[in-house]
Formats: structure tokens, C-alpha cells, sequence
């Protein structure tokens, strides 16, 4: 027993001499290792990532892949990390008592933000799941009957591959064009829609190009030929007035990080009257009406309550603040430049989105250049691949110009500062690469690049 | 005693974590670019245009818009000798298309036509270890080079031809 002791502290004390007089920090875990990436460098003269070196950390434009969590948000969040840990679907204690409280306070919290029933509302794990379970889950449950799913070629990745998925299993699916401004045409929509129609997916604001449907209009034709429509709300939730009523929709996915709230979080819509049903692509535990089984993570359902809220609340005030900032980008940029384009209407468009094709200059090279500006040539799902944007081709781009966008997104902690910053550096990197760019050479030469006979790679 | 002993025990341990961190930085880290891309992008070297008409420049124009990258370099040849004196590249595309039209340019300059048809675009994808997805780059950056030199041969082929046809006819008249 005593010698245990003495063992123990023995080793407490090598132990702690050792690590006090070494200098570097080494991880207790594996895992924390790894979370620290091996090429990440920072030092007093900057950053040094990927083979990148910046002065500082760059400037955050890119609000359309993921925002930052509002404090606010995380002030909500810690005491369910810490102290209120109890698994919600525990009934037999006041941990579970006061999580299963607060997971539905949260519930609460996100219906009233789209004028929902808090019944109506899941609880899942992104708008990717959300997505998921409402393209192939609709189509599962009422198989016998309906063969059809109609979406758009502009939607996300995630409801396209779900379509392709469901093609495989030989269901039909059409692809609704867009027009040049990346609005559907309502026409187009009401003569794809058959009797065996089982959805219609029309996402709300587009990711890439921020273009916002006409959703009151589709709803209307969707309640006339009785179909379930299903939207993927999850850039516009938060960001425009989002009203399931309005909008007569059947589902509708959410998201949890685009609204300043936590990662890993989402929420889907399901309509009660009439009552549309879905096959579940979790099985298990039975949480979530048996719809999404699964614990629900406490923390970051409320982290996306709170977000929910402080949406609500400050929708109007950030609209009219990222309004100005994206008016003040548009103009510093056009100011000094010509030959942009915004891709996408320009009127009925998210303003804390703005996708710009700069002519005569590469996107990727841009973007290289713009090392110090965090912005994306489009999503980030894509931007692995050397493909130009699918959602540009789809708006009848031309494939030169497709290669030259560049999403800028605005968001709540913008400032004034970091736009200045953006268009000073957008600017003299677009001019640099024009000045080595042949096909700006041969436009103010008088060629017209159309006309030139490329050799095809 | 014991002090010892487990002084022993994480010493052993401290070495093999030292030996794991060691080895860390070795392993093969997903870079996006290399320094030398970097370099080169940040500084291209002979960025510019030479007098397409002069009968001593070749051009060579490569690539296509719609594929995102297009090519244009220019050689400025010593007639006596068939030494390139200069060389001036624009290019359209990716961070590595500059790069390689960068290095392309560079490499050119004061050696032999007959070298230059010889560079391979291998060398210049190694030269900035591009990856896979960016070896179009090297290879355009290589038919650029042949362009150019096939470009002046042509000229350098219609001028010597009007030389020597210009005598003849002459004659003719004479």
C-alpha cells in the first residue's frame, strides 16, 4: 500500500519535472496530434500553411461555407457541455429532465423562425441528412405510387446525388433547366410535373450564385397539382423571411453552421396538415418520432436554438448592414475594373452573396493570388475539382468566364474594414494577372477571342 | 530506487515520442503548391510581349479558354547563330500554368533552337513537382515551346524563300 504510494509519487514528480522543463507542448492524445496539422506554422513573421505563407490570418469572405459561431450562440452551449450533460432521452433523472427541456425549448425556438409547429420539426445532423431523408425518404415511402422526382440543375450536390441515387434504383427524375439569371422557369415546372410526381425539390437561395427562387409561386403550383415540395432552405434560413405557410412547403432542410450556430447541426421541416411521410434512413433508438434515430446532441441543438433566435431577431438590422457592405464591395470593385459580371439576377439575389466573373483571369489563379482574402471560387464541396461550376454552366456561362468566379460572402461580423481591404486586393491582383493574361492582350488588340481556332487539351 | 527506475521508463518513452514527432514532418503532407510554383507566381520571370511581326520572334499560342488555361510564348532568335536572345511569355490559367510558362521562358533563353525542342514537360512538372491534376500544365507549357520555334522556322522558311525567289525573279525580269 505505501509502496504504491511511493511509486505514484514518485512518478508524479518525474513526470511533472519532465514536462515543466521541456519546451514544446506535446499532445496527451493521438487525436490531438492530428487536430494540429503538421504543416500549420505561425510565428511572428506570419503564417506558413500548405506551402502558403501570409502575413496574418486571412479575412474571412466565405460565410456561404460555414460562419463563425456568435458568441451568443456558444453562451448557450457551454452549460450543456459541462454541467447539464444528461442524454435528453433519459427518463429517469433531472439530467435527462432538464436536456429533454432544453432540446425542446431549442425545437421551439427554430419552428418559430419559419413559422412552423414545434411537432414539425427534427432534429438531424445538416442539411446534407435533411436533404437526404426527404429526396429518398418521400420516394421510399410512397414508392407504389409515385416514380418522379423534379428538381433543378442548380441545386446542391447533396439533392442531386440523392436524385442520381434514386435514378439507380429506377425512379425518374427531371432536371429543370434555369434561365440565364438562375430562375426557374414556372412554366417549365408546371408542364414536368406527372400524376406520378412524388416531389418537387427547389432549393430557396442558391449556395454558389445567390439567387432566390420564387418560392410563393412554385408552393402554389405545387398545392394545385397536390404534389409535396420539398425545399433546401438551408441558405436562406436566417437570411431572408422564411414562412412554411407562404411558401405551402412539405419539407424543408436547415442548417445549423450557415446562422452563426454550431457544426453538425440541421433540422428538417415536416409537414403535419396535410401530413406528409418519410422512410427513415436511421434506425435505432426510436428519438425523433422514430423519423431520425440517433441521441440528440443537447448542445449543439440548442446552440442552433439560440442561433434560431438571434436570427429572428436581427434578421432586419444584418440584412441592411450586409446590404451596404455588398454595395461597397460591387462599387470598389467596378470602380477600378472592367469586365465584371455578377453572376447570377442581380435583383432577386441573397445579398451577403456575391459570385464575380472577372473576364481574362483564371479563378484558381485569382484566388492563389488572393491568398490573404478566405473566398471561394464557388462551393466547397467542388472546389477540389479543376471542373468549372456546375451551377454556371447550368446559367449558360460561357465556359471561359465560368473559369473566372469568384464567390465573395458577406456575413454578420464583416466590417467595413475587410471590404475595403478585399476590393484594394482584389483589384491589384486582377490587374496583375491581366497584365499577363494573352487574352486580355488580344481583346485590346481588337481580336475577338471567339473567333480564334483553339487546339482542344 | 523507484526514482530511478521510472526516470528509466520515461526517459524510454520520451525517446520514442521524440522518434514519433521526429518522423512526423516526413511523412507526405497534401501540399497545395509548391515553393517553386509560389516563387514563380508571385515573381514571374519575362512577363511581357515581343513584336509578333519581327521575323526574328516565334510565337507559339496554345491552350483554349474554355479549358481554363491558354498559353503564349514568344523566342527572339539570333539569326547568325540560331541562339534564343530573349524570351517574354503571357499566360492565362491556373497558378501552375504561370509557373510552368514562367520556367518554360526562363529555360529557353540563350540556348540553341535545336535544345529547346528537346525540354520535356516531365522535367518541368518535376522541376515544380506538380501534381497529377496540374501535369496538362508542364505539357502546355512544352507545346508552347514548340510552337514558338515552329513559328520562326516557318517565317524564317517564307523569308528565305522570298530571298531566294526575289533573285530568281529578277533574273527573269532581266
Amino acid at each position: 500500500m505505501a509502496s504504491s504510494k511511493l511509486l505514484a509519487s514518485t512518478l508524479r514528480q518525474t513526470l511533472l519535472s519532465k514536462f515543466t522543463t521541456t519546451h514544446h507542448v506535446r499532445p496527451l492524445s493521438t487525436a490531438a496530434a492530428a487536430a494540429v496539422a503538421a504543416d500549420y506554422h505561425e510565428d511572428t513573421d506570419g503564417i506558413t500553411m500548405k506551402g502558403v505563407k501570409i502575413s496574418g490570418r486571412p479575412l474571412y469572405l466565405d460565410v456561404q461555407a460555414t460562419s463563425p459561431v456568435d458568441p451568443r450562440v456558444l453562451d448557450a452551449m457551454l452549460p450543456f457541455y459541462l454541467s447539464r450533460y444528461g442524454n435528453p432521452h433519459s427518463r429517469t433523472h433531472l439530467f435527462g429532465w432538464e436536456s429533454e427541456n432544453a432540446v425542446e425549448a431549442a425545437r421551439s425556438q427554430v419552428a418559430s423562425l419559419i413559422g412552423a409547429s414545434p411537432k414539425e420539426i427534427i432534429f438531424t445532423s445538416g442539411a446534407t441528412e435533411s436533404n437526404n431523408i426527404s429526396v429518398k425518404g418521400v420516394l421510399h415511402f410512397y414508392k407504389d405510387k409515385k416514380r418522379h422526382v423534379i428538381t433543378t440543375q442548380t441545386e446542391h450536390k447533396c439533392v442531386l446525388d440523392s436524385c442520381r441515387h434514386l435514378q439507380q434504383e429506377g425512379f425518374e427524375v427531371t432536371y429543370l433547366p434555369v434561365k440565364s439569371d438562375g430562375i426557374i422557369d414556372l412554366d417549365q415546372l408546371r408542364s414536368a410535373i406527372r400524376p406520378d410526381t412524388g416531389l418537387v425539390s427547389v432549393m430557396a437561395v442558391n449556395n454558389e450564385i445567390g439567387v432566390i427562387q420564387p418560392m410563393e409561386e412554385i408552393g402554389q403550383i405545387c398545392k394545385e397539382f397536390n404534389v409535396p415540395f420539398h425545399t433546401d432552405a438551408a441558405q436562406a434560413l436566417g437570411k431572408i423571411p422564411v414562412d412554411v405557410e407562404k411558401w405551402n412547403v412539405s419539407l424543408m432542410s436547415l442548417s445549423g453552421h450557415k446562422i452563426y450556430g454550431p457544426k453538425g447541426v440541421g433540422a428538417l421541416y415536416l409537414r403535419r396538415r396535410p401530413r406528409i411521410r418519410v422512410e427513415p434512413q436511421m434506425n435505432g433508438g426510436g428519438q425523433e418520432r422514430g423519423l431520425r434515430s440517433g441521441t440528440v446532441p443537447t448542445p449543439l441543438v440548442v446552440g442552433m436554438g439560440a442561433a434560431c433566435e438571434l436570427a429572428q431577431m436581427e434578421m432586419q438590422y444584418d440584412e441592411k448592414r450586409i446590404k451596404s457592405l455588398q454595395e461597397r464591395l460591387l462599387n470598389g470593385v467596378r470602380e477600378k475594373l472592367d469586365g465584371v459580371v455578377v453572376n447570377g439576377s442581380e435583383e432577386r439575389r441573397y445579398a451577403g452573396n456575391l459570385n464575380l466573373s472577372f473576364a481574362y483571369v483564371e479563378g484558381e489563379s485569382l484566388l492563389m493570388g488572393l491568398k490573404e482574402v478566405a473566398v471561394s471560387s464557388g462551393s466547397a464541396c467542388t472546389s477540389a475539382s479543376l471542373e468549372p461550376s456546375y451551377v454556371l454552366r447550368a446559367l449558360g456561362v460561357d465556359e471561359d468566364m465560368a473559369h473566372t468566379s469568384i464567390r465573395f460572402g458577406i456575413g454578420r461580423f464583416t466590417t467595413e474594414a475587410e471590404i475595403d481591404r478585399a476590393v484594394e486586393l482584389t483589384v491589384h491582383q486582377v490587374e496583375k494577372l491581366r497584365e499577363m493574361s494573352p487574352l486580355y492582350e488580344m481583346v485590346k488588340e481588337g481580336i475577338n477571342i471567339k473567333d480564334i481556332q483553339w487546339s482542344q487539351h | 530506487m523507484l526514482r530511478l527506475v521510472s526516470k528509466k521508463v520515461i526517459g524510454l518513452a520520451s525517446q520514442e515520442g521524440s522518434a514519433l514527432s521526429a518522423s512526423r514532418p516526413v511523412q507526405v503532407l497534401p501540399r497545395m503548391y509548391h515553393e517553386r510554383v509560389i516563387d514563380h507566381y508571385d515573381k514571374p520571370r519575362n512577363v511581357g510581349s515581343l513584336d509578333k511581326n519581327d521575323p526574328t520572334v516565334g510565337t507559339g499560342l496554345v491552350g483554349a479558354p474554355a479549358c481554363g488555361d491558354v498559353m503564349k510564348l514568344q523566342i527572339k532568335v539570333d539569326e547568325v547563330t540560331g541562339k534564343i536572345v530573349d524570351a517574354r511569355f503571357k499566360t492565362f490559367g491556373c497558378g501552375s500554368a504561370i509557373a510552368s510558362s514562367s520556367v518554360a521562358s526562363e529555360w529557353v533563353k540563350g540556348k540553341q533552337l535545336e535544345e529547346v525542342v528537346t525540354i520535356k514537360n516531365t522535367e518541368i512538372a518535376k522541376y515544380l513537382s506538380l501534381p497529377p491534376v496540374k501535369l496538362h500544365c508542364s505539357m502546355l507549357a512544352e507545346d508552347a515551346i514548340k510552337a514558338a520555334v515552329k513559328d520562326y522556322e516557318a517565317k524564317r522558311a517564307k523569308s528565305n524563300g522570298s530571298a531566294t525567289a526575289a533573285p530568281a525573279a529578277k533574273a527573269a525580269e532581266a
